[in-house]
Protein backbone atom coordinates (compact mmCIF):
# COMPACT_ATOMS: atom_id res chain seq x y z
CA UNK A 1 0.00 0.00 0.00
CA UNK A 2 2.49 2.57 1.22
CA UNK A 3 4.93 1.62 -1.47
CA UNK A 4 2.21 2.12 -4.02
CA UNK A 5 1.36 5.52 -2.60
CA UNK A 6 5.02 6.52 -2.63
CA UNK A 7 5.26 5.33 -6.19
CA UNK A 8 2.19 7.39 -7.07
CA UNK A 9 3.67 10.47 -5.46
CA UNK A 10 6.94 10.02 -7.35
CA UNK A 11 5.07 9.62 -10.60
CA UNK A 12 3.07 12.73 -9.90
CA UNK A 13 6.15 14.78 -9.13
CA UNK A 14 7.81 13.51 -12.31
CA UNK A 15 4.68 14.47 -14.22
CA UNK A 16 4.77 17.90 -12.65
CA UNK A 17 8.43 18.33 -13.40
CA UNK A 18 7.87 17.21 -16.98
CA UNK A 19 4.93 19.54 -17.36
CA UNK A 20 7.01 22.31 -15.82
CA UNK A 21 9.91 21.87 -18.17
CA UNK A 22 7.55 21.51 -21.13
CA UNK A 23 5.95 24.79 -20.14
CA UNK A 24 9.34 26.40 -19.75
CA UNK A 25 10.40 25.11 -23.15
CA UNK A 26 7.20 26.37 -24.67
CA UNK A 27 7.74 29.80 -23.14
CA UNK A 28 11.36 29.92 -24.32
CA UNK A 29 10.38 28.68 -27.77
CA UNK A 30 7.60 31.18 -28.24
CA UNK A 31 9.80 33.99 -26.92
CA UNK A 32 12.48 32.94 -29.39
CA UNK A 33 9.89 32.88 -32.16
CA UNK A 34 8.68 36.34 -31.29
CA UNK A 35 12.19 37.69 -31.14
CA UNK A 36 12.83 36.17 -34.56
CA UNK A 37 9.62 37.60 -35.99
CA UNK A 38 10.55 40.98 -34.59
CA UNK A 39 13.98 40.66 -36.17
CA UNK A 40 12.52 39.87 -39.60
CA UNK A 41 10.06 42.74 -39.40
CA UNK A 42 12.85 45.15 -38.51
CA UNK A 43 15.01 43.68 -41.27
CA UNK A 44 12.26 43.96 -43.89
CA UNK A 45 11.50 47.49 -42.70
CA UNK A 46 15.16 48.42 -43.06
CA UNK A 47 15.44 46.87 -46.54
CA UNK A 48 12.33 48.74 -47.74
CA UNK A 49 13.61 52.00 -46.27
CA UNK A 50 17.04 51.54 -47.85
CA UNK A 51 15.40 50.98 -51.23
CA UNK A 52 13.44 54.19 -50.63
CA UNK A 53 16.62 56.17 -49.82
CA UNK A 54 18.46 54.75 -52.82
CA UNK A 55 15.66 55.64 -55.24
CA UNK A 56 16.89 59.22 -54.94
CA UNK A 57 20.46 58.88 -53.61
CA UNK A 58 21.48 56.28 -56.21
CA UNK A 59 21.24 52.50 -56.18
CA UNK A 60 24.64 52.21 -54.51
CA UNK A 61 24.40 55.49 -52.63
CA UNK A 62 26.66 57.26 -55.15
CA UNK A 63 24.29 60.23 -55.44
CA UNK A 64 21.95 61.25 -58.26
CA UNK A 65 21.10 64.31 -60.28
CA UNK A 66 17.39 65.04 -60.23
CA UNK A 67 15.95 68.54 -60.42
CA UNK A 68 18.06 68.98 -57.27
CA UNK A 69 21.39 67.24 -56.72
CA UNK A 70 20.92 64.32 -54.30
CA UNK A 71 24.15 63.91 -52.32
CA UNK A 72 26.32 60.82 -52.18
CA UNK A 73 25.73 58.88 -48.96
CA UNK A 74 28.10 56.00 -49.70
CA UNK A 75 31.01 55.92 -47.29
CA UNK A 76 29.63 58.87 -45.36
CA UNK A 77 30.40 59.15 -41.64
CA UNK A 78 27.45 57.63 -39.72
CA UNK A 79 27.65 60.35 -37.05
CA UNK A 80 27.31 62.99 -39.75
CA UNK A 81 24.31 61.30 -41.41
CA UNK A 82 22.56 60.94 -38.05
CA UNK A 83 23.32 64.54 -37.10
CA UNK A 84 21.95 65.81 -40.42
CA UNK A 85 18.78 63.70 -40.23
CA UNK A 86 18.18 65.14 -36.76
CA UNK A 87 18.86 68.65 -38.11
CA UNK A 88 16.19 68.10 -40.82
CA UNK A 89 13.71 66.85 -38.21
CA UNK A 90 14.37 69.81 -35.89
CA UNK A 91 14.35 72.18 -38.89
CA UNK A 92 17.84 73.42 -38.18
CA UNK A 93 18.65 72.43 -41.76
CA UNK A 94 16.14 73.74 -44.29
CA UNK A 95 15.05 71.24 -46.90
CA UNK A 96 11.42 70.70 -47.89
CA UNK A 97 11.94 67.11 -49.02
CA UNK A 98 14.23 65.83 -46.30
CA UNK A 99 12.06 67.09 -43.45
CA UNK A 100 9.26 64.80 -44.61
CA UNK A 101 11.66 61.94 -45.20
CA UNK A 102 13.38 62.22 -41.84
CA UNK A 103 10.55 62.90 -39.44
CA UNK A 104 9.06 59.40 -39.83
CA UNK A 105 12.35 57.63 -39.01
CA UNK A 106 12.70 56.06 -35.57
CA UNK A 107 16.02 56.61 -33.76
CA UNK A 108 17.01 52.95 -34.29
CA UNK A 109 16.16 53.14 -38.02
CA UNK A 110 18.20 56.32 -38.28
CA UNK A 111 21.23 54.53 -36.83
CA UNK A 112 20.71 51.43 -38.99
CA UNK A 113 20.53 53.52 -42.20
CA UNK A 114 23.61 55.55 -41.31
CA UNK A 115 25.58 52.36 -40.57
CA UNK A 116 24.52 50.77 -43.87
CA UNK A 117 25.71 53.67 -46.04
CA UNK A 118 29.05 53.73 -44.24
CA UNK A 119 29.83 50.33 -45.80
CA UNK A 120 29.20 51.25 -49.47
CA UNK A 121 32.04 52.28 -51.76
CA UNK A 122 30.97 52.92 -55.38
CA UNK A 123 33.02 55.01 -57.83
CA UNK A 124 32.48 58.79 -57.68
CA UNK A 125 29.48 60.10 -59.66
CA UNK A 126 31.79 62.27 -61.80
CA UNK A 127 30.85 64.95 -64.31
CA UNK A 128 32.53 67.96 -62.65
CA UNK A 129 34.51 70.40 -64.82
CA UNK A 130 38.20 69.46 -64.72
CA UNK A 131 39.76 72.86 -65.48
CA UNK A 132 40.22 74.04 -61.90
CA UNK A 133 41.02 70.77 -60.15
CA UNK A 134 44.63 71.74 -59.37
CA UNK A 135 43.48 75.07 -57.87
CA UNK A 136 40.94 73.11 -55.86
CA UNK A 137 43.58 70.72 -54.59
CA UNK A 138 45.77 73.61 -53.44
CA UNK A 139 42.91 75.22 -51.52
CA UNK A 140 41.90 71.83 -50.09
CA UNK A 141 45.43 70.94 -48.93
CA UNK A 142 46.71 74.36 -47.84
CA UNK A 143 43.73 76.69 -47.45
CA UNK A 144 43.89 80.40 -48.33
CA UNK A 145 45.67 82.04 -45.38
CA UNK A 146 45.23 85.56 -46.82
CA UNK A 147 41.44 85.05 -46.98
CA UNK A 148 41.09 83.32 -43.61
CA UNK A 149 40.24 80.00 -45.19
CA UNK A 150 41.81 77.08 -43.31
CA UNK A 151 42.95 73.97 -45.16
CA UNK A 152 39.93 71.71 -45.75
CA UNK A 153 42.23 68.73 -45.20
CA UNK A 154 42.83 69.79 -41.58
CA UNK A 155 39.33 68.61 -40.60
CA UNK A 156 38.05 66.56 -43.55
CA UNK A 157 41.32 64.60 -43.84
CA UNK A 158 43.89 64.53 -46.65
CA UNK A 159 41.83 61.85 -48.41
CA UNK A 160 38.50 63.68 -47.82
CA UNK A 161 36.98 60.82 -45.82
CA UNK A 162 35.94 63.02 -42.86
CA UNK A 163 35.63 61.87 -39.26
CA UNK A 164 32.71 61.56 -36.84
CA UNK A 165 30.42 64.55 -37.38
CA UNK A 166 32.76 66.03 -40.00
CA UNK A 167 31.49 64.75 -43.33
CA UNK A 168 33.25 62.79 -46.03
CA UNK A 169 33.66 64.99 -49.11
CA UNK A 170 35.39 62.42 -51.33
CA UNK A 171 33.23 61.62 -54.36
CA UNK A 172 30.54 64.12 -53.41
CA UNK A 173 28.46 65.47 -56.32
CA UNK A 174 29.89 68.71 -57.70
CA UNK A 175 26.60 70.64 -57.93
CA UNK A 176 25.69 69.52 -54.40
CA UNK A 177 28.93 70.79 -52.83
CA UNK A 178 28.70 74.05 -54.78
CA UNK A 179 25.06 74.47 -53.69
CA UNK A 180 25.81 73.83 -50.02
CA UNK A 181 28.86 76.10 -49.79
CA UNK A 182 27.13 78.99 -51.57
CA UNK A 183 23.98 78.87 -49.43
CA UNK A 184 25.43 77.72 -46.11
CA UNK A 185 23.99 80.53 -44.00
CA UNK A 186 20.43 80.19 -45.29
CA UNK A 187 20.28 76.38 -45.11
CA UNK A 188 22.36 75.22 -42.14
CA UNK A 189 22.20 75.97 -38.43
CA UNK A 190 18.80 77.67 -38.61
CA UNK A 191 17.38 79.09 -35.36
CA UNK A 192 19.84 77.29 -33.14
CA UNK A 193 23.27 77.81 -31.69
CA UNK A 194 23.64 74.12 -30.87
CA UNK A 195 24.59 73.13 -34.40
CA UNK A 196 28.02 72.01 -35.53
CA UNK A 197 27.44 73.60 -38.94
CA UNK A 198 28.42 76.96 -37.39
CA UNK A 199 32.07 75.87 -37.74
CA UNK A 200 31.83 76.05 -41.54
CA UNK A 201 29.95 79.36 -41.78
CA UNK A 202 32.95 81.76 -41.86
CA UNK A 203 34.89 79.51 -44.25
CA UNK A 204 31.95 79.18 -46.63
CA UNK A 205 31.55 82.97 -46.47
CA UNK A 206 35.22 83.66 -47.22
CA UNK A 207 35.42 81.48 -50.34
CA UNK A 208 34.63 83.15 -53.67
CA UNK A 209 32.30 81.41 -56.12
CA UNK A 210 35.17 80.26 -58.33
CA UNK A 211 37.13 78.98 -55.32
CA UNK A 212 34.05 77.03 -54.21
CA UNK A 213 33.76 75.53 -57.69
CA UNK A 214 37.45 74.58 -57.71
CA UNK A 215 37.29 72.82 -54.33
CA UNK A 216 33.98 71.11 -55.22
CA UNK A 217 35.44 69.82 -58.49
CA UNK A 218 38.57 68.52 -56.73
CA UNK A 219 36.75 66.60 -53.99
CA UNK A 220 34.18 65.18 -56.43
CA UNK A 221 36.93 63.06 -58.04
CA UNK A 222 38.51 61.83 -54.79
CA UNK A 223 37.86 58.12 -54.27
CA UNK B 1 38.61 43.05 -116.58
CA UNK B 2 40.26 46.42 -115.87
CA UNK B 3 37.42 48.32 -117.51
CA UNK B 4 34.76 46.38 -115.59
CA UNK B 5 36.36 47.26 -112.26
CA UNK B 6 36.60 50.94 -113.25
CA UNK B 7 32.90 50.91 -114.11
CA UNK B 8 32.16 49.32 -110.77
CA UNK B 9 34.03 52.04 -108.91
CA UNK B 10 32.25 54.72 -110.93
CA UNK B 11 28.89 53.17 -110.09
CA UNK B 12 29.72 53.19 -106.41
CA UNK B 13 30.75 56.83 -106.50
CA UNK B 14 27.52 57.79 -108.26
CA UNK B 15 25.54 55.84 -105.70
CA UNK B 16 27.27 57.72 -102.90
CA UNK B 17 26.54 61.06 -104.55
CA UNK B 18 22.90 60.07 -105.02
CA UNK B 19 22.59 59.07 -101.34
CA UNK B 20 24.23 62.30 -100.23
CA UNK B 21 21.83 64.29 -102.39
CA UNK B 22 18.80 62.57 -100.89
CA UNK B 23 20.08 62.95 -97.33
CA UNK B 24 20.98 66.60 -98.02
CA UNK B 25 17.50 67.39 -99.30
CA UNK B 26 15.79 65.85 -96.25
CA UNK B 27 18.09 67.68 -93.87
CA UNK B 28 17.35 71.01 -95.52
CA UNK B 29 13.64 70.19 -95.35
CA UNK B 30 14.11 69.56 -91.60
CA UNK B 31 15.88 72.78 -91.08
CA UNK B 32 13.09 74.67 -92.83
CA UNK B 33 10.22 76.29 -90.99
CA UNK B 34 6.74 74.81 -90.60
CA UNK B 35 5.97 71.13 -90.46
CA UNK B 36 8.55 69.08 -92.31
CA UNK B 37 7.55 65.60 -93.51
CA UNK B 38 9.39 64.19 -90.46
CA UNK B 39 7.40 66.35 -88.08
CA UNK B 40 4.16 65.46 -89.88
CA UNK B 41 4.92 61.79 -89.28
CA UNK B 42 4.90 62.54 -85.55
CA UNK B 43 1.92 64.89 -85.41
CA UNK B 44 -0.18 62.32 -87.26
CA UNK B 45 -0.53 60.57 -83.88
CA UNK B 46 0.76 63.14 -81.37
CA UNK B 47 -1.77 65.75 -82.46
CA UNK B 48 -1.50 69.05 -84.27
CA UNK B 49 1.34 71.12 -82.85
CA UNK B 50 2.34 68.09 -80.76
CA UNK B 51 -0.30 68.60 -78.06
CA UNK B 52 -0.93 64.86 -77.71
CA UNK B 53 -3.92 62.77 -78.65
CA UNK B 54 -5.33 59.69 -76.89
CA UNK B 55 -2.47 57.31 -76.08
CA UNK B 56 0.14 59.46 -77.81
CA UNK B 57 1.54 61.93 -75.24
CA UNK B 58 1.99 65.64 -75.71
CA UNK B 59 5.43 66.46 -77.12
CA UNK B 60 5.06 70.25 -77.12
CA UNK B 61 7.24 71.82 -74.44
CA UNK B 62 8.83 68.50 -73.50
CA UNK B 63 12.52 68.51 -72.51
CA UNK B 64 14.54 67.97 -75.72
CA UNK B 65 17.03 65.66 -73.99
CA UNK B 66 14.13 63.55 -72.74
CA UNK B 67 12.56 63.25 -76.21
CA UNK B 68 15.93 62.21 -77.62
CA UNK B 69 16.53 59.64 -74.87
CA UNK B 70 13.07 58.14 -75.39
CA UNK B 71 13.55 57.90 -79.16
CA UNK B 72 16.79 56.06 -78.39
CA UNK B 73 15.05 53.74 -75.92
CA UNK B 74 12.40 52.88 -78.57
CA UNK B 75 15.15 52.11 -81.08
CA UNK B 76 16.98 49.95 -78.54
CA UNK B 77 13.69 48.36 -77.43
CA UNK B 78 14.32 49.24 -73.77
CA UNK B 79 11.04 51.17 -73.50
CA UNK B 80 8.84 48.14 -73.82
CA UNK B 81 5.25 48.91 -72.78
CA UNK B 82 2.56 47.70 -75.25
CA UNK B 83 1.92 51.00 -77.10
CA UNK B 84 5.62 51.71 -77.41
CA UNK B 85 6.15 48.27 -78.88
CA UNK B 86 3.13 48.52 -81.16
CA UNK B 87 3.76 52.02 -82.55
CA UNK B 88 7.07 53.55 -81.60
CA UNK B 89 9.54 50.72 -82.19
CA UNK B 90 8.78 50.72 -85.92
CA UNK B 91 8.25 54.47 -86.10
CA UNK B 92 11.83 55.23 -85.02
CA UNK B 93 13.56 52.29 -86.72
CA UNK B 94 14.88 54.41 -89.60
CA UNK B 95 15.46 57.59 -87.58
CA UNK B 96 19.09 58.68 -87.39
CA UNK B 97 20.51 60.33 -84.23
CA UNK B 98 20.76 63.82 -85.78
CA UNK B 99 17.17 63.57 -87.04
CA UNK B 100 16.04 62.56 -83.55
CA UNK B 101 17.81 65.63 -82.14
CA UNK B 102 16.20 67.95 -84.69
CA UNK B 103 12.74 66.56 -83.90
CA UNK B 104 13.36 66.87 -80.15
CA UNK B 105 14.43 70.51 -80.47
CA UNK B 106 11.45 71.30 -82.71
CA UNK B 107 8.82 69.88 -80.33
CA UNK B 108 10.51 71.34 -77.24
CA UNK B 109 10.01 74.86 -78.62
CA UNK B 110 6.23 74.49 -79.08
CA UNK B 111 4.13 75.98 -76.28
CA UNK B 112 2.42 73.25 -74.23
CA UNK B 113 -1.25 73.41 -73.26
CA UNK B 114 -2.36 71.65 -70.06
CA UNK B 115 -4.69 68.71 -70.68
CA UNK B 116 -6.87 69.62 -67.66
CA UNK B 117 -8.61 66.26 -67.85
CA UNK B 118 -8.05 64.80 -64.37
CA UNK B 119 -10.43 64.60 -61.41
CA UNK B 120 -10.42 68.05 -59.75
CA UNK B 121 -11.38 66.57 -56.38
CA UNK B 122 -8.19 64.49 -56.33
CA UNK B 123 -5.83 67.28 -57.36
CA UNK B 124 -5.03 68.51 -53.83
CA UNK B 125 -4.14 65.02 -52.64
CA UNK B 126 -2.07 64.52 -55.78
CA UNK B 127 -0.17 67.73 -55.13
CA UNK B 128 0.73 66.61 -51.59
CA UNK B 129 2.03 63.26 -52.87
CA UNK B 130 3.91 65.04 -55.68
CA UNK B 131 5.74 67.30 -53.26
CA UNK B 132 6.14 65.17 -50.13
CA UNK B 133 5.73 61.60 -51.28
CA UNK B 134 4.36 59.34 -48.53
CA UNK B 135 7.43 58.69 -46.37
CA UNK B 136 5.56 56.24 -44.10
CA UNK B 137 4.87 54.01 -47.15
CA UNK B 138 8.30 54.59 -48.73
CA UNK B 139 6.77 56.56 -51.62
CA UNK B 140 9.35 59.09 -52.78
CA UNK B 141 8.75 62.76 -53.60
CA UNK B 142 8.28 63.43 -57.34
CA UNK B 143 9.36 67.04 -56.85
CA UNK B 144 12.99 66.06 -56.04
CA UNK B 145 13.58 65.00 -59.64
CA UNK B 146 10.78 66.58 -61.72
CA UNK B 147 11.02 70.03 -60.11
CA UNK B 148 8.72 72.40 -58.23
CA UNK B 149 6.38 72.95 -61.17
CA UNK B 150 6.73 69.50 -62.76
CA UNK B 151 8.77 71.16 -65.52
CA UNK B 152 11.50 68.51 -65.62
CA UNK B 153 15.19 69.11 -66.32
CA UNK B 154 17.73 67.67 -68.78
CA UNK B 155 16.47 64.14 -69.62
CA UNK B 156 13.97 64.11 -66.74
CA UNK B 157 10.60 64.80 -68.38
CA UNK B 158 8.13 67.62 -67.89
CA UNK B 159 5.01 66.08 -66.36
CA UNK B 160 2.91 69.22 -65.93
CA UNK B 161 -0.16 69.25 -68.14
CA UNK B 162 0.25 65.77 -69.63
CA UNK B 163 -3.03 63.90 -70.15
CA UNK B 164 -4.54 62.01 -67.19
CA UNK B 165 -4.92 58.87 -69.28
CA UNK B 166 -1.29 58.88 -70.34
CA UNK B 167 0.13 59.60 -66.87
CA UNK B 168 -2.05 56.95 -65.27
CA UNK B 169 -1.09 54.41 -67.93
CA UNK B 170 2.64 54.99 -67.56
CA UNK B 171 2.56 54.76 -63.76
CA UNK B 172 0.51 51.56 -63.92
CA UNK B 173 2.78 49.99 -66.54
CA UNK B 174 5.90 50.59 -64.46
CA UNK B 175 4.15 49.03 -61.51
CA UNK B 176 3.58 45.98 -63.71
CA UNK B 177 7.27 45.70 -64.53
CA UNK B 178 7.59 47.39 -67.94
CA UNK B 179 10.84 49.25 -68.49
CA UNK B 180 11.89 52.71 -69.49
CA UNK B 181 15.32 53.94 -70.47
CA UNK B 182 18.15 52.09 -68.81
CA UNK B 183 18.87 53.23 -65.23
CA UNK B 184 15.50 54.95 -64.83
CA UNK B 185 14.34 54.74 -61.22
CA UNK B 186 10.68 54.92 -62.31
CA UNK B 187 9.81 51.19 -62.22
CA UNK B 188 10.99 51.13 -58.59
CA UNK B 189 9.18 54.38 -57.77
CA UNK B 190 5.90 53.27 -59.31
CA UNK B 191 5.94 49.82 -57.70
CA UNK B 192 5.09 51.51 -54.39
CA UNK B 193 2.09 53.44 -55.72
CA UNK B 194 -1.44 52.10 -55.21
CA UNK B 195 -4.35 52.86 -57.62
CA UNK B 196 -5.53 55.77 -55.45
CA UNK B 197 -2.11 57.43 -55.45
CA UNK B 198 -1.80 56.96 -59.22
CA UNK B 199 -5.21 58.58 -59.84
CA UNK B 200 -4.43 61.48 -57.51
CA UNK B 201 -1.02 62.15 -59.10
CA UNK B 202 -2.30 61.87 -62.67
CA UNK B 203 -5.19 64.21 -61.83
CA UNK B 204 -2.99 66.84 -60.21
CA UNK B 205 -0.40 66.80 -62.98
CA UNK B 206 -2.99 67.14 -65.76
CA UNK B 207 -3.83 70.61 -64.40
CA UNK B 208 -0.27 71.90 -63.95
CA UNK B 209 0.55 74.68 -66.41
Amino acid sequence: MSRDRRKGRTMRSIDLRLAGSALLLAVIYSAACHADEGGTVVKQGLQAKLEYCKTCHGLSGQGYLGYFPMPRLAGQQPEYIEAQLRAFIERRRTNPIMFNVAHVLSPSMLTALATHFRGLNPKPFGGAPRGSISTGKKIYDEGLPEANVPACSACHGMDGKGQNEIPRLAGQLYPYTVGQLTSWKTVRGQGSTADTSAIMAPTAHNLTRSQVEAVAAYVSYLQ
Amino acid sequence: MHKARKLDVMKRIWLKIAILAIVGSTVSAWAGEGESPGVRNCTWCHGTSGQGYMVAPRLAGQRPQYIESQLRSFAEHTRDNPFSKQYMWDAVAALRPHEARDLAIYFATLTPKAANDGDRDLAARGRTIYIEGIPESNIVSCYACHGPNAEGVRDIPRLGGLAYFYLKGRLEQWGKGYHSGAASPMPLVASHLGPKEVEALASYLSFVK
